[in-house]
């Protein structure tokens, strides 16, 4: 056992390592067998991880796939800006759908202006899925996020709706992925499902990442709501009786302005983020994403009618 | 290694009654992973239903139609960390499918904790999910003897049960086996040694957790890189740069080093090894990296890299362990797709050798396999496949079925 003897002694194979090389197979495995995929980009902290897992698994050549983002105009301005920027810096093609394409068209009706977007992001997704031939949908979705997501698979099969059945999931063994699918289903294949939210700041910071700003403590004009700190923007105004405030904080996560609170936090990098992640004790949808408060079903509810 | 975190996949198998979900929740809770909103959350499902005291199995019970039911329907994975390690635990209901469940989440896993009541000892079901973890080559096996509150936390009984455990482990070929007195409710030997076990001298659940070694988990002599994905930039730049991307499932590989492409038998160099930090001297499994090759030879996905030295066969047909997986039964008339490390083939089963009763591991024959049946066939495939022996190498000794009608996965197979 030579050769064991030398692995031992020479290696320090992190946890890290082990969950790049295991998301870097399945990458590859998608565009391998998959004959249309897309990588679902944001401009978020993971979707930034998995572009830098797509540059280790697929560099020297171009990605082997679109980016592709669904856009709900519900905006943080800093994440877009930073999505433009780095699908430029990539040299990557970017395609962009935005949910107001859906509601010209009738098939998204909002109740209201300020409705909650994320919701209907699955339609606008679907449609995109449609046009553009799409059997493969890469996200960057974990399975410590939520309840439902920890019982997905790697390859979550769609049927032509685009729902997700969790009663009838593929059985999914070793890392031997089952990546068929019959025109007009499509897979949605979570690379990072095996990370956490630790291990996504500590890649951030190992791999010297830029991540947009508001990630990082700033100040900002927030409204303190039952539900969580909202942060005011030209969508979030003070109701009769809300007061103002100006505090420091940070988003854990980034998605419809109208519905992703900050924390109050006074992390100004990678590393103080960690230090602040290891003693927390709020989840990270808890903390900052009222619309899974809704019920403690609102995910899977979400991804039955197609929700990636 | 002190920095270093490792990270060690486990599956608890035990029903509700013997305590796993209480376990799992109190391996959460004592490392600091369960949130507070989590725990607000199923307290108040716990009021709820009626229930005095915060069901830590809620945690586990992600759909709503569990939740609803109060069942658990599939494998749910959950992460923790300790300063040392992070954990991943494959959780699996106790109950119906069971086999499949278990057969699935036990194909990642580095360990299984088998979980069996103090007052009850060695039931079949323990048997089973012994046989089930060597069945898919699970390294490392604890027994969890939980309730020792319930019967004194008497030394003998614990005695008396892992003497009958280690006996049938033995038989079944299991080699690393760790007893372990606990109390899941009161927090005995999980995570602090408590005071009512003071006669056990061995290691607490959590301490073993941490500590155990898995790196030779990996087979670390037989060098297997099945190609993933060949890289042809054509820019001008890598003009006449061929990658060949894959991940290393066994063994390490050097700049200079003689390999064999199989199936073709071709022989060949390692020019470069490629990754995207920059050129690497060695590299090893289970790194995901990039290939260059001295010499321009016709390969693609599906083809694997050897040394010279211990080959793996390159065959048409095999006998197999096989774990059905679909309600439809194994048609033997008919042509399935076997995905096997990066090569997918027709095959068909050329003929059943018997069936196991995961409950008395009696064999028998039979026509057919059901879901959640086991059994040894042999199997034809249409192009030859390059495979190890399970028991040597994981990763190519496994395999998948797939019924090319509904593309669903019907079995697992596991190469004898």
């Amino acid at each position: 056992m030579k050769i064991a003897e030398k692995y031992m002694t020479a290696h320090t194979f992190t946890h890290l390592d082990a969950l790049e090389s295991e998301s870097i197979h399945i990458m590859r495995e998608v565009a391998a067998e998959c004959k249309n995929p897309a990588l679902l980009f944001s401009g978020g902290k993971d979707s930034i991880v998995m572009l830098r897992l797509a540059e280790k698994a697929f560099r020297p050549a171009r990605f082997p796939f679109p980016l592709v983002h669904i856009d709900t105009e519900h905006n943080f301005p800093e994440v877009i800006a930073f999505r433009d920027k780095r699908a430029a810096e990539l040299g990557e093609r970017l395609i962009v759908r935005s949910l107001e394409d859906s509601i010209r068209k009738g098939t998204v009706v909002l109740k209201n202006a300020l409705h909650s977007r994320n919701v209907f992001q699955s339609v606008t997704l679907l449609e995109t899925i449609a046009e553009f031939g799409f059997d493969a949908c890469m996200g960057g979705a974990r399975r410590d996020e939520e309840k439902s997501r920890a019982k997905e698979r790697i390859f979550s099969f769609r049927d032509e709706f685009g729902q997700w059945d969790p009663k009838n999931q593929r059985p999914e063994l070793w890392d031997i992925y089952n990546t068929r699918v019959h025109p007009g289903e499509n897979i949605r294949v979570f690379p990072i499902s095996n990370w956490t939210e630790m291990d996504i700041w500590q890649y951030i910071e190992r791999e010297q990442l830029e991540i947009p700003s508001i990630y990082f403590a700033h100040e900002r004009e927030v409204i303190q709501r039952p539900g969580g700190i909202m942060p005011v923007s030209e969508l979030v105004q003070p109701r009769a009786g809300e007061k103002v405030e100006i505090k420091t904080v940070r988003f854990r996560t980034v998605g419809d302005i109208t519905c992703t609170c900050p924390v109050e936090s006074v992390a100004r990098n990678a590393r103080e983020i960690i230090e602040e992640t290891a003693i927390t004790r709020i989840t990270e949808r808890g903390a900052t994403r009222m619309d899974d408060q809704t019920s403690e079903a609102s995910m899977e509810l979400r991804k039955k009618e197609g929700y990636f | 290694m002190s920095k270093v975190t490792q990270l060690l996949r486990f599956i608890t198998a035990g029903s509700v009654d013997d305590g796993k979900s209480t376990l799992i929740g109190r391996l959460l809770h004592d490392s600091k992973s369960i949130f507070e909103d989590q725990l607000s959350a199923i307290s108040r499902t716990s009021a709820k239903r009626g229930m005095s005291a915060v069901d830590l199995s809620l945690l586990t019970d992600g759909l709503q139609a569990e939740r609803e039911q109060g069942i658990t329907i599939d494998v749910a994975y959950r992460y923790f960390a300790t300063p040392k390690r992070k954990f991943i635990i494959g959780d699996t209901p106790g109950h119906e499918q069971y086999t499949r469940n278990m057969v699935t989440a036990a194909s990642t896993a580095n360990l299984v904790i088998i979980l069996v009541d103090a007052r009850k000892g060695v039931l079949v079901q323990t048997r089973r999910h012994t046989y089930l973890a060597s069945l898919v080559g699970i390294p490392h096996v604890v027994l969890a003897v939980n309730k020792m509150d319930m019967v004194d936390y008497s030394e003998a009984r614990f005695s008396e049960i892992c003497a009958e455990y280690l006996d049938f482990a033995a038989q079944l070929g299991l080699t690393d086996v760790t007893c372990i007195p606990l109390s899941a409710l009161m927090g005995d030997m999980l995570v602090e040694r408590g005071n009512n076990l003071d006669w056990y001298q061995g290691t607490t659940l959590m301490n073993l957790l941490e500590n155990i070694v898995i790196d030779h988990d990996v087979n670390t002599t037989d060098f297997r890189y099945p190609v993933q994905w060949v890289c042809r930039p054509q820019s001008d730049e890598f003009h006449d740069f061929r990658g060949f991307m894959g991940r290393i499932e066994a063994g390490e590989i050097a700049v200079g080093d003689e390999i064999t492409v199989l199936p073709s038998g071709r022989c060949t160099k390692v020019k470069e090894i490629v990754s995207y930090d920059g050129s690497l001297q060695r590299a090893f499994a289970p790194q995901s990296v990039t290939l260059e090759l001295e010499d321009e030879i016709d390969i693609s996905r599906g083809d694997m890299f050897v040394r010279s030295e211990n080959p793996p066969k390159v065959e048409k047909q095999f006998e197999a362990m096989l774990c059905w997986l679909s309600d439809i039964p194994l048609d033997k008339n008919r042509k399935y797709l076997v995905k096997h490390t990066t090569r997918t083939v027709k095959c068909f089963i050329s003929d059943i050798k018997y069936v196991v009763n995961v409950n008395t591991l009696d064999q028998h024959g039979t026509a057919t396999f059901n879901m959640n049946d086991i059994g040894r066939v042999a199997v034809k495939t249409q192009q030859p496949l390059v495979f190890d022996s399970y028991s040597v190498d994981r990763a190519t000794g496994s395999f998948i079925m797939i019924d090319e009608t509904t593309n669903n996965t019907v079995a697992a197979g596991m190469i004898a």
